[in-house]
């Protein structure tokens, strides 16, 4: 507002406000505003005209009385009417009331959208300026519809004045940012982005801001804005600090325009023009040049406007990662600030070579600054900078300063905040992983890790430690020392207790020889935490019970009345009664052969591979596995369960052990330990699992797997590379083809498929960096499938997109429909992508699914199969004997059959051949054959075209462990592409 | 029990601030402060809870007293406390405002101490506080033993209330029965709430220890002596009853400490050694038969959708030979009023726009009357398209007679040991009936 002259004081409004700021209490001051209404009521209603200044005030008084919380319900078309006055304060106030009072659905917004037209095109300066931020300022849909059109117009025309060009630009961005559909740029495109070429800095400066976020959204239309944005800042950059006048900031010239100007740039890839380029690295060189220079000015602002351009610019570096020089100079500028005093320097240092870290040119030059910042965790008195170093220590560190940076970061958790602790922890574990060398110390600093801080311990990471420590020979009688003595002190973590209870009931012979640690004290040790321990916890120590009466037959009376105690044999809890029973039993009945086999040590684990990862590999098996078999493995579990609920049946427990390993892992590790067996925590443990159905069973059947698995593993798989290596590691990286061009499909995606042919849920693709998971549903024709990206890695993924391909035919046969995906996955984040399919008519091959991403600046490209294949959209036909025989004498021409004779690739289970079948889609018809091993299935394949109707006859033998396969449908292609399908399920 | 008790002016700063026990924390004022002095909803409950703690409240012109508690308690006599506490603190400095309680907070604290014992209420006696809590400094040297141990025999004595060797010349007494009628009527007529709150306040100036006995027309009473067999005094009153009913029904009622509850309980009379100087003997509350003193007639009209028309009437309904006084009619105005023309035949008239109301004021009116106003309200067109709610018409007004039919039938003054009688005291009656809440809808 400008300064109140004496002819425009508004002297009414003055005492007005004084008088409510007199007022003594709430009650006094709504009898004054009710006064005040009733006189402003009887003004505007009085029958002679209001002059222009009495309106205003009257207005403005409204306008203070709705500020103070009342509400105004009139008054609105006087302040329409003072739009229309010829008086800038008159106006200014009509506008101010409009923008803050009006709502959209008045029926006074025509009138008021006359009025801002009129001033729109009025030549005055002022009241457009006025008329822009009234737009701006309500900036509703309804604004956008009508002027979205005008504005651009006002932007770009010749004989527009500097400051209205300013408003307009930013009144622009306004609508664009509430209503972005409206506003279209199309032809005004290239003149908007001249306007970086305007001669006033304010034009520029309000410009750019419209420009990067237009930009942002569609950055094809304006990539000319690159060349003259890099050549506005260079001339920014290397201009005097006077030059700038108006604009020069404490010495700086221009600082806001130039932060504004990087990080438009930072928008795009770097320029493809050597020109452009060359001059923008020196213009970054000048940048940081100056940095290094002396400050003009002692002053606050002087600096934090230098140190501004600077920030974005080292940012832009970091974004391009194309210029070593650059990168390690802006590291030694970002290092100079690790031990600025100003703590917000520091903190943006810190944050900034966090970034620099990840890019391989730079990550040297960031190690150099180990000490400061290590210092800087320490000694930090700001909690926010303090993790902010945990982040950095955490980005910088490989295998050179594994050891020395884990170390830090475990001493400074004794003393770390509550809030950051649990970070920390993920932290160090994760590091300790990913770069021991030494198992030795990898068990030292989890277990330190469960001292210090067993609260914010997972699951995950204790589970990892009994993997590695089961996995390798070597450390497994250090781990048994190492955690009795650690058992030893008088309070411990109950996660030290169960890394403990099933340390010392696997390994506890290799320590015993030492009279301090004899059995008998192991277990009194164990024991003694036995009751301050929860549920689950005591289940386990429970099982570490009955192995120390493997381990050391001498202990078993001793132990043998422990279990026997009211307090574990009528235990309240189901499931440590249950153990203890059995477990007594066991120890007293079997002979100690038996249990020897029983209570074998644990296999090792099957290294790295989780369950899901292991499924993936094992497509040599024999066929693939679908989630009929889940279904199994998950039936099997209960079997096992139900032979271990009768204790006197042992053998079974020792014929079923000796089978497969799975059993004895389940003995030992029963529910809480059966998810190390089934997932070891590898860098995808991190991904949520989305499979909810697939959930519970996936744990037993990959132990089932696991079986398998280790049989077929190439021996090459060995225990080193169950460390995930680091992301960035080029040895491990994953296979990755780096063109813009889509990968060819992965050899293996045809197998991929198959193991979706009789399950619609499950991991279509896993490796270092990336899960997709996939779920889908069928109704009639129509398909809807649920894609779920995770980013195991924990840095994000950028410009990550997803097409579908239709090679060939399939473009007639199949229509598939992709929503778009974030082109941005956090570290760790899920996303989720849905694609719509729609058949046409039959088809034979399987879409292609495209996935392009940027991971730490290397392009990732892969190509899968879809795994939509015809038989998805069968619907069940149920029919009776006769009608299926008389059918399958209809389809009696010798195109319309396909058979196939082969050898079964799995244990002939009548249930689970039932359930396979089910999983087609068909109907399972029974009691239709006559012969009662037979299956008899009938469906109709549902496109928009046609109908298919199908059977299917399936008659297993037994003895020669072969199968015969009989299709007809009334489609030849469609029987002979089914029964390639089906071939490769039995 | 009381845990500690708060003073505050309109902004609220704590004027006094007295703690009685340790779970009450200095934090608990400016809970309070927070919560109800500053809600950005005006706060209307008495009592409101604020982390386990209670805090209630009453409010005296602009300054709030507040008891807080931690513990579970009697919430009515925490209230009665404070409205004693205002009553004393009147007696003490007069109203009861900021600066008053500036100027004696030393005072205050005083008679907290005094009052209020860990929490627990104690003799709240203006009279008895006035004879050891003084304004003005007390000589110690001449105040004489005697009178110290006198004055805490008394105090702590059976009757706490009254000190003994009383004289006076003239041996007066004054009675005034004080009534405040409510009602809510519907526009037809029809009464939808009614009620009568009473008290008999007495001033007292009598020698010695006089004892006192207090009859009115309680319908038990009269009853009981009905059937006793004066079934003459009964047609007697009934003749010469102004109203035409000779007992009333009370619904409940409060006495002041001095009455004898045993022999109320069990004869119903009421009997007392009265305090001397002012008390208020009893509170009764009354709902049945009640005599309402004014009818008013409200009209309303809309003219289109810029005019209101109201025609109000009010009729009084009591015998001619009285008068009411200060009569006040409020007819609230919608919110949009741009403009009012008022017509009265009696007394004045005029649109307040500050409280959105046409006040009717007539000074005087007798009974079996009736007057009105009519109104011309203009109205502003808004936007707004809720409808005017249509408050109720209120009124204020005075009228000598009790509009619950209270009658005193007879106060007794016995002093045995000095030699005056029932005769010899001079006995003044008043009746005073006020308006409460007294709403017509329109």
């Amino acid at each position: 507002m400008p300064a109140v002259s004496k002819g425009d004081g508004m002297r009414g409004l003055a005492v007005f406000i004084s008088d409510i700021r007199n007022c003594k209490s709430k009650e006094a001051e709504i009898k004054r505003i009710n006064k005040e209404l009733a006189n402003i009521r009887s003004k505007f209603k009085g029958d002679k005209a209001l002059d222009g200044y009495s309106k205003k005030k009257y207005v403005c008084k409204l306008l203070f009385i709705f500020l103070l919380g009342h509400d105004i319900d009139f008054g609105h078309m006087e302040a329409v009417n003072l739009l229309s006055s010829n008086k800038y304060t008159e106006k200014q106030i009509g506008y101010l009331f409009i923008s803050v009072l009006v709502n959209s659905n008045s029926e006074l917004i025509r009138l008021i959208n006359n009025a801002i037209k009129n001033d729109l095109s009025s030549r005055n300066p002022t009241f457009m300026c006025l008329a822009l931020h009234c737009i701006a300022n309500v900036g509703s849909r309804e604004m956008a519809e009508a002027f979205a059109g005008e504005i651009p117009r006002i932007l770009v025309a010749g004989d527009t004045m500097d400051s209205v060009k300013q408003s307009a630009a930013l009144c622009l961005l306004r609508l664009y940012r509430t209503s972005p559909d409206l506003v279209l740029m199309g032809e005004w495109t290239s003149r908007v982005v001249h306007l970086l070429n305007d001669q006033h800095m304010g034009v520029v400066t309000a410009a750019i801001s419209l420009i990067t976020c237009l930009s942002q959204k569609n950055p094809e239309e304006f990539k000319t804005c690159v060349s003259l944005a890099v050549s506005r800042l260079s001339r920014i950059v290397s201009s005097a600090s006077t030059d700038l006048q108006d604009y020069t900031y404490y010495f700086v010239p221009a600082p806001w325009l130039s932060c504004k100007l990087l990080r438009l740039l930072q928008c795009y890839p770097p320029p493809e023009d050597g020109a452009v380029k060359g001059r923008l690295v020196e213009c970054l060189e000048t940048i940081l040049n100056k940095a290094q220079e002396p400050p003009k000015s002692k002053k606050v602002q002087h600096s934090n406007a230098k140190n501004a351009i600077l920030f974005e610019a080292i940012a832009l570096i970091i974004h391009y990662d194309s210029e070593p020089n650059l990168l390690v100079r802006a590291c030694n500028q970002l290092g100079q600030f690790l031990q600025h005093r100003e703590t917000n320097l520091r903190y943006l240092a810190l944050e900034s070579m966090c970034t620099l870290a990840s890019s391989e040119f730079s990550h040297e030059a960031v190690k150099t600054h180990i000490e400061t910042v290590i210092n800087a965790l320490k000694t930090e008195r700001d909690v926010s900078v303090r993790q902010r170093a945990a982040d950095l220590l955490y980005a910088m560190c490989d295998r050179s300063n594994a050891k020395q940076i884990v170390a830090e970061m475990l001493s400074y958790l004794e003393t770390a905040d509550y809030s950051i602790r649990e970070e920390m922890v993920l932290k160090v574990a994760i590091l300790a992983e990913k770069y021991a060398v030494d198992y030795s110390w990898y068990v030292d600093t989890i277990l330190n890790l469960i001292r210090i801080a067993g609260d914010y311990v997972s699951e995950e990471v204790w589970y990892r430690v009994i993997q590695i420590v089961i996995n390798r020979d070597d450390v497994q009688g250090y781990a048994a020392k190492t955690v009795f003595e650690a058992l030893q002190a008088p309070a411990c973590h109950e996660n030290m207790v169960k890394v403990g209870g099933y340390i010392l009931g696997e390994f506890g012979n290799l320590i015993a020889g030492d009279p301090r640690s004899s059995p008998l004290v192991q277990f009194n040790l164990l024991h003694s935490k036995f009751h301050l321990c929860s549920v689950p916890t005591r289940a386990l120590l429970l099982s570490a019970y009955i192995k120390f009466i493997n381990l050391f037959p001498e202990t078993k009376p001793t132990i043998q009345e422990v279990l026997r105690c009211d307090s574990q044999i009528r235990n309240s809890d189901v499931e440590l009664q249950q153990r203890a029973v059995e477990y007594l039993k066991l120890s007293s009945i079997a002979s100690t052969d038996v249990l020897a086999t029983v209570l074998e040590e644990m296999p090792p684990f099957p290294e790295r591979e989780s369950s899901i990862l292991a499924k993936l590999k094992k497509k040599k098996g024999p066929g693939a596995v679908s989630g009929n078999e889940l279904e199994e493995g998950k039936r099997e579990g209960g079997e096992l369960n139900g032979a271990g609920e009768r204790p006197g049946d042992s053998s079974a427990i020792g014929a079923s052990n000796a089978s497969t390993p799975s059993p004895s892992a389940d003995l030992l590790g029963l529910r809480s330990a059966a998810p190390v067996s089934a997932a070891p925590p590898s860098a995808g443990s991190l991904l949520v699992d989305v499979f909810s159905e697939a959930g519970p069973a996936a744990p037993a059947a990959g132990a089932n797997d696991d079986g398998f698995l280790r049989d077929l593993e190439p021996p090459t798989e060995s225990s080193d590379s169950l460390l995930a290596e680091g992301p960035g590691d080029s040895d491990s990286a994953p296979p990755s083809v780096v063109s813009e061009d889509p990968a060819p499909p992965l050899p293996e995606s045809d197998e991929l498929l198959n193991k979706f042919v009789c399950k619609n849920n499950g991991v279509l693709f896993e490796n270092q960096l990336l899960q997709i998971g996939v779920k889908s549903e069928y109704r009639q024709n129509l398909g809807r499938m649920y894609l779920f990206y995770g980013n195991k890695t924990s840095v994000q993924f950028v410009n990550f997109t997803t097409t579908v391909s239709c090679p060939g035919e399939l473009q007639s046969q199949l229509n598939v429909q992709l929503k778009p995906v974030d082109p941005l996955v956090e570290g760790g984040a899920q996303v989720q992508q849905v694609i719509n399919i729609e058949c046409l008519t039959v088809f034979s091959d399987a879409p292609l699914l495209n996935i392009k991403f940027r991971y730490g600046g290397a392009l990732q490209n892969l190509t899968l199969k879809l795994p939509v294949a015809i038989n998805k959209f069968f619907q069940p036909t149920e029919m009776s004997s006769h009608d299926f025989f008389q059918r399958w004498k209809q389809l009696s021409q010798p195109q319309q059959e396909a058979q196939k004779i082969f050898k079964a690739n799995h244990a002939m289970d009548t249930e689970v051949l039932k359930a396979k079948l089910l999983g087609l889609g068909t109907a399972l018809l029974e009691k239709v054959d006559p012969n009662p091993d037979n299956f008899v299935c009938a469906g109709v394949i549902q496109t928009k075209a046609q109908q298919v109707g199908c059977l299917l006859r399936l008659e297993p033998n037994a003895q020669a462990q072969m199968y015969r396969l009989t299709l007809r449908s009334s489609k030849d292609t469609v029987a002979k592409r089914l029964c390639e399908l089906l071939a490769e399920q039995f | 029990m009381i845990g500690g008790l708060f003073i505050y002016n309109h902004k609220g700063e704590v004027l006094i601030s007295r703690v009685y026990r340790d779970d009450i924390g200095r934090n608990a004022v400016d809970a309070f402060r927070v919560n109800v002095i500053h809600a950005r909803q005006q706060v209307r409950s008495p009592v409101t809870n604020i982390a386990r703690t209670s805090f209630f409240h009453v409010k005296r012109s602009n300054i709030w007293l507040a008891a807080v508690t931690k513990q579970n308690v009697n919430a009515a006599m925490v209230f009665e406390f404070l409205y004693k506490m205002c009553d004393v603190m009147t007696a003490y400095f007069g109203k009861i405002s900021e600066e008053n309680i500036k100027n004696n907070f030393v005072l205050i604290y005083e008679l907290l101490d005094e009052i209020l014992d860990f929490g627990y209420p104690q003799n709240s006696e203006t009279g008895a506080l006035k004879t050891f809590i003084t304004q003005q400094g007390i000589k110690s040297q001449l105040q004489t033993k005697e009178e110290q141990s006198q004055i805490t025999s008394q105090v702590t004595g059976q009757i706490g209330w009254r000190r003994e060797g009383i004289k006076y010349r003239r041996n007066e007494l004054f009675l005034d029965v004080l009534e405040s009628v409510n009602l809510l009527m519907s526009p037809q007529g029809q009464v939808l709430s009614a009620h009568v709150s009473g008290r008999v306040v007495m001033k007292s100036y009598l020698s010695g220890m006089p004892e006192c006995k207090f009859g009115m027309n309680d319908k038990i009473v009269i009853d009981k002596q009905g059937k006793g067999g004066t079934t003459d005094e009964a047609g007697k009153s009934e003749l010469g009853g102004s109203s035409g009913k000779q007992s009333i029904a009370i619904d409940d009622c409060t006495f002041h400490q001095c009455v004898r509850l045993s022999k109320f309980d069990s004869e119903r009379s009421i009997s007392f050694i009265p305090p001397d100087g002012e008390y208020e003997l009893m509170r009764y509350r009354t709902t049945k038969d009640i005599i309402l003193p004014f009818r008013v007639i409200p009209l309303v009209r809309e003219v289109g959708r810029t005019k209101l028309e109201v025609k109000v009437v009010i009729k009084s309904n009591f015998k001619p030979s009285l008068l009411a006084q200060k009569i006040e009619v409020r007819i609230p105005t919608p919110l949009n009023t741009s403009g009012v023309q008022v017509i009265c035949m009696k007394g004045k008239a005029k649109y307040k726009a500050s409280e959105n109301a046409i006040v009717w004021k007539i000074k005087r009116m007798a009974g079996m009357k009736e007057s009105q106003i009519s109104a011309e309200i203009e109205l502003l067109p808004t936007n707004d398209k809720k409808k005017w709610a249509r408050p109720p018409i209120s009124m204020n007004f005075e009228v000598p007679f009790a509009p619950s039919g209270l009658k005193v039938r007879y106060l007794k003054v016995f002093e045995p040991k000095l030699n005056y009688s029932d005769h010899d005291v001079i006995k003044w009656v008043r009746y005073i009936g006020r308006s409460g809440i007294y709403e017509t809808r329109c």
